[in-house]
């Protein structure tokens, strides 16, 4: 039966598609010149379905909804302002850039991915799963690539493009196996009982999570299917890599918490709390020992993300025991996306003027645009998290639910890791404040929309460090909503 | 009175004028030092006025102030001060307002440096005041992290860089390890929340006690100096430029040591018990070794490092005899060298922005063109050795007391420390101030400016004040001192 909260369900879907189609639409109908009138465009549709999925798709009673292909809850509907904010975050940097923010296909890409990720984390259905995450994924291949006369970005896009490949196949796999067990059902939730009512051996559920992680763990970039990661930050345009950073990796945490939560619950099979800690600490200390090594800051990025991963990892491994962990995921995730968005942008706006991503082009930045310094020192602090930004409170709440589940050598060995992480944001920082460069006098432009997205993110970041209830409490909400 | 939200107001003060700093012209010097001048007078009149309105017989915490900040968790905003905080608040308003005045001469991006002194204040003026565990914590890592950028920015060129990150990264360790602790308190007593009060009167088991204490108290005596984590602090304070120095030895270890006293000694309290013992062996190398090092030291600022290091064993030491005395001492402790040590780096940096040298063999006859400088330093070399008439007797006397009740034998070895503290201080005294003056210092070494000596006489005043009337100061301790004394279980 039809109603209209199966409309208002996939708000923000239709929305983002008519977006598409009326970007390509002005795109072949508008002279070269004024292609710039496209991401303005872009960007207030992103903003218009933003504010209306606020406004009008809030989750109500009725959760399963289309046949069971979508689910209406709290944890989509986050997920879904968090994607609709990254995309339009990412396009303000896009505009300006010269091979990517004039040209329509760009912004059609990223609008399709971000459709797809809408769909991961409402997805209710294994096909309608799997769908959505190729609906994500392949336009994110062609974005990474999509300097064709660089000589870096094809490389990422094809390289992003052939680790996607291999580890969706295995996924899929995994998927396969889970609906012959369960004895022929897609349904996610439906397919869960029947699975736990059919006492597999725990060897075979086991194996099985683990091809399935095998998926996920690439999306999220977490060990040991992280190896894409630098390589493809490095090459593809910068704000695409910030959007690979923060979006696409929410994205696969959603699908993550909801899938090991629903199917594989730790009362049946309490062995993979072990595997995703384990996971989670091998995540931290290689991407903060491997990011201290780097010269090039795009890569730092990279790897201060694959180490991100990890701290998300433990709190999904602490969700198996308390619902703090779910809250805490979703929290980093919100948080991460603000700051991590933030700091490609500050990278993207420098290497408009210097021309370069190492992290020597930071020198004097503090003399050549303080405004811009302290928005890297933000963003940076709370990266490393530090007061009052939103990166303390997400590490905190990530180490709280790790303790609450009893898992304290988890905590211990996330600590240590964040003081690791705290050492090479510090080097950065130094570049920033401290060296000198011949050029202190050139000052750093910074232009206009950049401005406006940075100055976002900022704001954003010390609320979410500040004003903690209202959104703790979404988080929670997000964690009631996955049962 | 109470409507006036007077703490909340000194918390967030430096806060907020920090970041109004950021937006004013950063090429207007004269400006931005008017403003921060103004901000840290405010501040040090608001201290003296909580510190004045602490009514001694009233109740144990005054100056409320709470609100809600994350209900679910039980986090809220929960400021006031009992008697063992207020002289601490005092003193931060004391250090803030000299610090900024001896940092006159800062002529290198002066709107940052100024900026993150006063959110460094902020984080200081917050752990003194929080009664919310969770806010303590965030205080405390808001207090850590602009020391990085203040050292290796505007710090000494020779070391800062190494010294900044060696702070930065000690501290940072010690505060996580505390914090997993907190956080384990927190679950253990599954009160769902975090104000101390109630986490207080929760008993936690002997055996989670135990084994979470050293966590807890060691993690935030690092920041207190604690041997053997001292080591980050003389290095850190000799890189630091002056005013950070002065906030950094005078303030920030203070920090440690209270927060180690809050969270770790009263809510852990069998914890303590059992593990104090020990831990006083630690306080007693702290003391003896630390004055050993201080004395063969050729640089003077870091023998005014190193003396920290044993004038905050001192208070430790006095926390770990468990007996009022040794509290008492201690907390007179912490704002006596506070106040006393602010004063030995901003003479420090005074002789050496005129002299630029520190070698002490290099230095000699300063009192001749500095007198008000070489006697503000005497007066502070007195209170470092304990000389009755100043304040260091009113501190190091209990906490020796306190020791003597306890453990007979290690105070007979920490009074060591005196001897060799007064050997330092008079060699200093001996070869810096007096003595043949060397030509290469002739014209361009002077006296200091008005507002400078303005700076040292305050300092000075409240050494000599509590000095000669102990009573402004030691009952209030007492006061505060009291209700530890019942967690311990009323010894």
């Amino acid at each position: 039966m039809f109603t209209p909260e199966m409309i208002l369900a996939i708000l923000p879907e239709i929305s983002l598609l008519v977006l598409v189609g009326v970007i390509l639409v002005v795109d072949l109908s508008i002279s070269k010149e004024r292609k710039g009138i496209l991401a303005w465009l872009t960007v207030g549709g992103l903003a218009l379905t933003f504010v209306l999925t606020f406004l009008l798709s809030r989750p109500g009673d009725e959760t399963e909804l289309w046949g069971g292909m979508i689910r209406h809850d709290w944890l989509a509907y986050i997920f879904n302002l968090v994607f609709l904010f990254g995309a339009g975050i990412t396009a303000l940097f896009a505009i300006g850039w010269e091979q990517v923010g004039k040209r329509g296909e760009f912004y059609i890409l990223l609008l399709t991915s971000t459709l797809g990720m809408s769909l991961m984390s409402a997805a209710g259905d294994l096909i309608m799963l799997f769908l959505a995450i190729e609906t994500a994924s392949i336009p994110l291949y062609v974005l990474a690539g999509f300097m064709t006369k660089d000589e870096k970005s094809p490389e990422a896009g094809f390289k992003y493009l052939l680790f996607g490949a291999m580890t969706t196949a295995v996924m899929l796999y995994g998927f396969t196996l889970l609906y012959g067990f369960s004895g022929g059902e897609t349904n996610i939730y439906e397919l869960a009982a029947n699975i736990q009512a059919g006492e597999l051996p725990v060897l075979v559920s086991l194996g099985t999570l683990l091809l399935v992680l095998v998926g996920f763990g690439f999306k999220v970039s977490m060990v040991p299917f992280h190896f894409w990661a630098p390589d493809v930050y490095e090459g593809a345009p910068t704000p695409v890599a910030g959007f690979l950073s923060t979006a696409s990796k929410a994205a696969g945490f959603a699908v993550m918490i909801r899938f090991l939560l629903v199917i594989f619950p730790a009362a049946n099979i309490p062995q993979w709390v072990i595997v995703i800690g384990v996971i989670s600490v091998l995540s931290m200390a290689l991407g903060n020992t491997l990011a201290l090594a780097q010269k090039n800051i795009k890569r730092l990025l990279a790897y201060s993300s694959i180490a991100h991963a990890g701290y998300v990892l433990m709190g999904v491994a602490a969700a198996a025991h308390t619902s703090l962990g779910v809250t805490s995921v979703v929290y980093y995730l919100i948080v991460y996306l603000v700051t991590s968005l933030a700091a490609f942008g500050v990278v993207a706006i420098v290497w408009h003027t210097t021309g370069s991503d190492d992290v020597s082009a930071y020198d004097g930045l503090s003399r050549r645009s303080p405004m811009l310094a302290v928005a890297m020192l933000v963003a940076f602090l709370s990266l490393a998290g530090v007061p009052p930004f939103g990166g303390f409170i997400a590490k905190v709440l990530v180490i709280a639910s790790a303790v609450d589940a009893d898992l304290i050598w988890l905590a211990v060995l996330g600590v240590l890791n964040a003081i690791i992480g705290l050492y090479y944001y510090l080097i950065v920082l130094k570049h920033v404040y401290l060296f000198r460069s011949d050029e202190d006098e050139t000052p750093i432009k910074v232009a206009r929309p950049h401005a406006v997205a940075l100055t976002i993110c900022i704001i954003s970041i010390i609320i979410l460090g500040v004003v903690l209830a209202p959104w703790f409490e979404w988080t929670s909400f997000a964690a009631d909503a996955i049962f | 009175m109470q409507d006036f939200p007077i703490l909340t107001i000194i918390v967030l003060l430096p806060l907020l004028s920090g970041v109004v700093l950021f937006f004013l012209p950063g090429d207007r010097k004269q400006l931005i030092y008017r403003w921060a001048l103004a901000t840290g007078l405010i501040e040090f009149l608001l201290s003296i006025v909580v510190y004045i309105g602490y009514d001694i017989d009233g109740d144990r915490y005054q100056f409320i102030d709470k609100f809600d900040w994350l209900p679910d968790l039980g986090i809220s905003y929960y400021v006031a001060v009992d008697g063992i905080s207020a002289p601490l608040i005092l003193l931060t308003g004391i250090v803030i307002f000299t610090g900024v005045i001896i940092s006159q001469r800062i002529d290198d991006r002066p709107r940052e440096f100024f900026a993150f002194l006063f959110i460094l204040a902020t984080g200081v003026f917050g752990v003194f005041a929080s009664l919310d565990m969770f806010a303590l914590f965030f205080f405390y890592e808001i207090a850590v992290f602009p020391m990085y950028l203040l050292i290796s920015i505007w710090g000494w060129k020779e070391t800062r860089e190494y010294a900044a990150m060696k702070l930065t990264l000690y501290l940072f360790i010690g505060s996580v390890i505390a914090l997993v602790g907190g956080l384990a308190l927190y679950f253990e007593a599954g009160l769902g929340t975090f104000d101390m009060l109630q986490l207080e009167s929760f008993k936690f088991s002997p055996e989670f006690q135990k084994l979470w204490f050293p966590f807890v108290f060691i993690g935030f005596a690092v920041l207190g100096g604690i041997w053997p984590f001292h080591n980050w602090s003389p290095d850190g304070h000799v890189a630091a430029p002056t005013a950070v120095s002065m906030f950094h030895a005078g303030v920030l270890m203070k920090l440690g040591a209270f927060a180690a006293l809050r969270v770790g000694i009263m809510l852990l309290p069998e914890g303590a018990q059992f593990h104090l013992p020990w831990i006083i062996l630690l306080t007693l190398v702290n003391v003896v070794y630390g004055a050993y090092i201080a004395m063969v030291q050729k640089d003077f600022k870091y023998v005014i490092g190193f003396s920290s290091v044993s004038h905050m064993g001192l208070v430790f030491m006095g926390f770990a005899t468990l007996t009022e005395d040794g509290f008492i001492g201690a907390g007179v402790q912490m704002v006596s060298h506070g106040v006393m040590t602010a004063l030995f780096f901003a003479v420090v940096g005074l002789i050496y922005d005129q002299a630029h040298t520190r070698q002490i063999d290099e230095l000699g006859g300063m009192a001749k063109k500095m007198p008000f400088v070489a006697g503000a330093f005497i007066i502070g070399g007195l209170v470092s050795m304990g000389m009755p008439g100043f304040s260091g007797f009113i501190a190091e006397f209990p906490i020796f007391m306190g020791v003597w009740q306890s453990h007979p034998w290690i105070a007979i070895a920490a009074v060591i420390s005196i001897v060799i503290t007064a050997a330092y201080v008079i060699r200093i005294v001996g070869s810096v101030f007096f003595g043949e003056m060397p030509e290469k210092f002739e014209g361009h070494v002077h006296d200091i400016s008005r507002s400078e000596k303005l700076a040292l006489g305050v300092l000075c005043l409240v050494l000599v004040g509590i000095g000669i009337f102990p009573s402004v100061i030691v009952p209030m301790v007492e006061s505060g001192v009291q209700h530890v004394m019942t967690l311990l279980g009323g010894v």
